[in-house]
């Protein structure tokens, strides 16, 4: 049978032997732990805690700001230092909760929780949505509500997105080797929501040894099954791989629950496990901290809000002087302009890279080589588009489906001529989505 | 680590591929059949395609030092259409020529239009047809130390037997780099493995032509006859190295298979119907032309709407 996939796409160098055979390592924050309420589409969260309280790991520090929005919990114990804006990421500044550690760890006591098959599905969601979970693979939208369509009767699959088709990226790699279980366990908890609906897991081929765990740990579960997937990004893009796994094509408008699917990431599903059957909020996931700058590239669970310094501390320093650091894969990352910024729920890898390829070339003429429509995913014409956002030209932009871009990043990737593709189109976009709003 | 890192938005990494490696591929994929011109006309033939390529490398740097613009000839593109020109003209055409055509392509079909990527029109074949109207006895004398008489195709058209191995071979009058089908399909399997060009437009332009020869042909389904056809002329070079010249070429998917069926038509009626025995060149020109609307109603329907089933 034909390995599953999608249309277009691209096999960029993957760079994840650096890290992969790196074991998950558990990393202690030193410094003080900083916490933007903003680490999720939607609303920011409202902080619940004042300067100057004590709080102890897995305490909540904020509450969700509203519907689409998720709670925020310490994971450390110490002191509120201060509740001030602080640079994230993005590079924008997020009001942040900022918590001195006193490295002593006391934990709250974790709720009880009944067993799964005793549970009703609102207490599971609520489960979910209390301890602040949204997607970690890079969106941040709220888990809750993805487990809460209109209509949970006409799920048809849930998916677990085990692609992970981001080059360098190895933290669910690592994941699903050392703890399957958990992600399976996860899946099931999911499933209890969907009566009607059949788990899968997708994995890419390139993932052979975490394809073999899983099927042996899915024969006896009827409702489940592993999927195999060729490896080429962006495989993992939750449009794509609902298309290759369930042939069921959805665009930009459109929600998976229209297509009949819930799709949740690998570190999502482990922290469902941890929230419904242990009773843990989400308090940390695993960070691959990787590239060629870095002397010891390795896997970490992180506690959120930890120091970026401080990861690469954990991971030997730089062996060379860095001259771009990416917080999350190559493809899609964000360029960090220091690396003083917080760990956030949805931080995937932190990559540090001795060359930056990308300023060292310089776009020339296109000539219709046709190779980003070639690559393109979502079926667009990037040259098109890419001129028509050079000019502000927003009625062409709109009239070639501008809008069903999903930035992946494919097309500047190929394009032999260098141009910058996804950024032309990717600003208007955003100018777009601005005025709708408005 | 106290200054700031370079921050650019993703993706922050790229392929491999660059204008001046695709370039450049052409150029090697274009070899066995200069080489074959070379062997089949003589020394002649190398020459002529010297001052050609030089005269389009030539002209986009003295045009770009007097616009007081980025020269670009380093990107290879002049030298293919350049070495294009060059195998488009018969060998026993003056030096003269390959210089006038050179102008000609660079200057005023690619240059004035804003350089490369703006031209609507593939340079050399618009400097081929230019030549052919200005220069036409010296563009059809076919005549030669090797060879003397009509293309295997005039013969053709006039009823006369042709020699199809001789045709495939290149053995046969013609011009510089159109005569042998082994060099050109050689070099077609160079670019098609390095990906530059796919079979959409060659495969859908060889196949109507020959749909088109075998029905209005007058010969019906006579083998020998379509393949004449198909072996003879400008097909082989025009179809894998001119109609799949990206600039003016349809960048949708539908749209270079619609290319390609219009390219076979018109080259069909052309050689069929019209005065002269070849028709590729007006036919993939004509196409150019055409290619702004093909591209409008080809457009790829987006992911998730209607493009592939919901």
């Amino acid at each position: 049978m034909a390995k599953r996939t999608f249309n277009g796409g691209i096999h960029p160098y993957d760079g994840k032997d650096l890290s992969k055979d790196k074991p998950i390592k558990e990393v202690l924050p030193k410094g003080d732990l900083v916490y933007p309420l903003s680490q999720h589409i939607g609303a920011p969260a409202k902080p619940i805690v004042e300067k100057g309280d004590r709080v102890l790991t897995g305490q909540k520090i904020a509450e969700a700001g509203g519907f689409v929005s998720a709670p925020i919990y310490a994971t450390v114990s110490g002191t509120v230092k201060a509740i001030e804006p602080r640079r994230v990421v993005t590079g924008d500044s997020v009001m942040s909760i900022i918590i001195e550690n006193d490295g002593l760890y006391e934990e709250v006591e974790y709720p009880k929780r009944k067993p799964l098959e005793e549970m009703t599905k609102e207490e599971i969601i609520e489960c979910v949505k209390e301890a602040g979970i949204v997607g970690m693979g890079g969106a941040g939208f709220p888990t809750f509500i993805k487990l809460s369509p209109k209509e949970p009767e006409k799920i048809d699959y849930v998916i677990a997105n085990c692609a992970e088709c981001e080059p360098y990226l190895t933290s669910d790699y690592r994941r699903m080797l050392e703890e399957p279980e958990k992600l399976v366990g996860g899946l099931k908890v999911s499933l209890k929501l969907f009566d009607n609906a059949r788990g899968i897991l997708a994995v890419e081929d390139n993932k052979p040894d975490c394809i073999e765990k899983l099927k042996e740990l899915v024969k006896d579960e009827p409702r489940i099954s592993v999927k195999e997937l060729k490896t080429k990004y962006p495989q993992g893009a939750e449009r794509q791989i609902i298309y290759a796994t369930t042939g069921r094509a959805i665009n930009s408008s459109m929600l998976p629950a229209d297509a009949g699917c819930v799709v949740n990431n690998v570190d999502t599903v482990v922290a469902i496990y941890h929230a419904v059957i242990e009773g843990k909020p989400l308090m940390n996931r695993i960070v691959t901290v990787t590239g060629d700058a870095i002397a010891d590239p390795r896997n970490f669970i992180v506690r959120i809000g930890t120091n970026y310094h401080e990861l690469v501390e954990e991971a030997g320093g730089f062996k060379q002087e860095p001259v771009k650091v990416v917080s999350g894969g190559p493809m899609m990352g964000f360029a960090l302009f220091n690396l003083d910024v917080p760990t956030t729920k949805t931080a995937s890898a932190l990559l540090c890279l001795t060359e930056d390829e990308v300023s060292q070339m310089e776009p020339s003429a296109c000539i219709n080589c046709g190779r980003c429509v070639e690559v393109c995913p979502g079926r667009v014409v990037p040259k098109i588009l890419a001129v028509a956002a050079a000019h502000g030209d927003e009625e062409t932009f709109l009239s070639h489906d501008g809008m069903e871009c999903c930035e992946c990043g494919c097309c500047s990737f190929i394009c032999p001529a260098k141009r910058p593709l996804t950024q032309n189109i990717k600003s208007m976009r955003k100018l777009m989505l601005a005025k709708k709003k408005k | 680590m106290s200054e700031l890192l370079k921050v650019s938005s993703n993706p922050h990494v790229r392929s491999k591929s660059t204008t001046t490696g695709i370039m450049m591929t052409v150029v090697i994929a274009l070899l066995p059949a200069a080489g074959f011109g070379i062997y089949n006309f003589g020394p002649k033939a190398l020459l002529l395609i010297l001052v050609t390529v030089a005269s389009t490398v030539l002209t986009e740097f003295l045009f770009e030092k007097i616009c007081k613009k980025k020269v670009t000839i380093g990107d290879f593109s002049a030298v293919v259409t350049g070495l294009l020109l060059a195998l488009n003209l018969p060998v026993s055409a003056p030096w003269w020529i390959g210089v006038i055509g050179g102008v000609f392509a660079i200057l005023v079909v690619k240059m004035l239009f804003g350089g490369l990527g703006q031209n609507f029109m593939n340079p050399a074949l618009g400097a081929r047809c230019f030549l052919l109207i200005s220069f036409t006895s010296i563009m059809t004398n076919f005549d030669c130390d090797a060879y003397t008489g009509a293309t295997p195709l005039a013969n053709l058209k006039s009823g006369e037997a042709v020699n199809i191995l001789d045709m495939v071979i290149g053995r046969t009058a013609g011009t510089i780099g159109e005569t042998s089908m082994i060099a050109i399909v050689i070099g077609a399997c160079i670019l098609i493995l390095f990906g530059i060009i796919d079979l959409r437009i060659p495969g859908t332009y060889i196949v109507t032509l020959a749909i088109f020869v075998s029905i209005f042909g007058a010969h019906g389904m006579d083998w020998p006859y379509i393949s004449a056809h198909l072996s003879g002329g400008g097909l082989m070079l025009g179809a894998f190295f001119m109609a799949t010249d990206y600039v003016t070429r349809p960048i949708t998917k539908k749209g270079q298979y619609l290319y390609g069926v219009l390219l076979g038509i018109l080259t069909g009626i052309f050689r069929i119907f019209g005065p002269s025995a070849e028709g590729v060149s007006y036919a993939i020109i004509i196409g150019n032309l055409l290619v702004p609307l093909i591209e409008k109603i080809t457009l790829p329907k987006a992911f998730g709407k209607g493009g592939e089933k919901a």
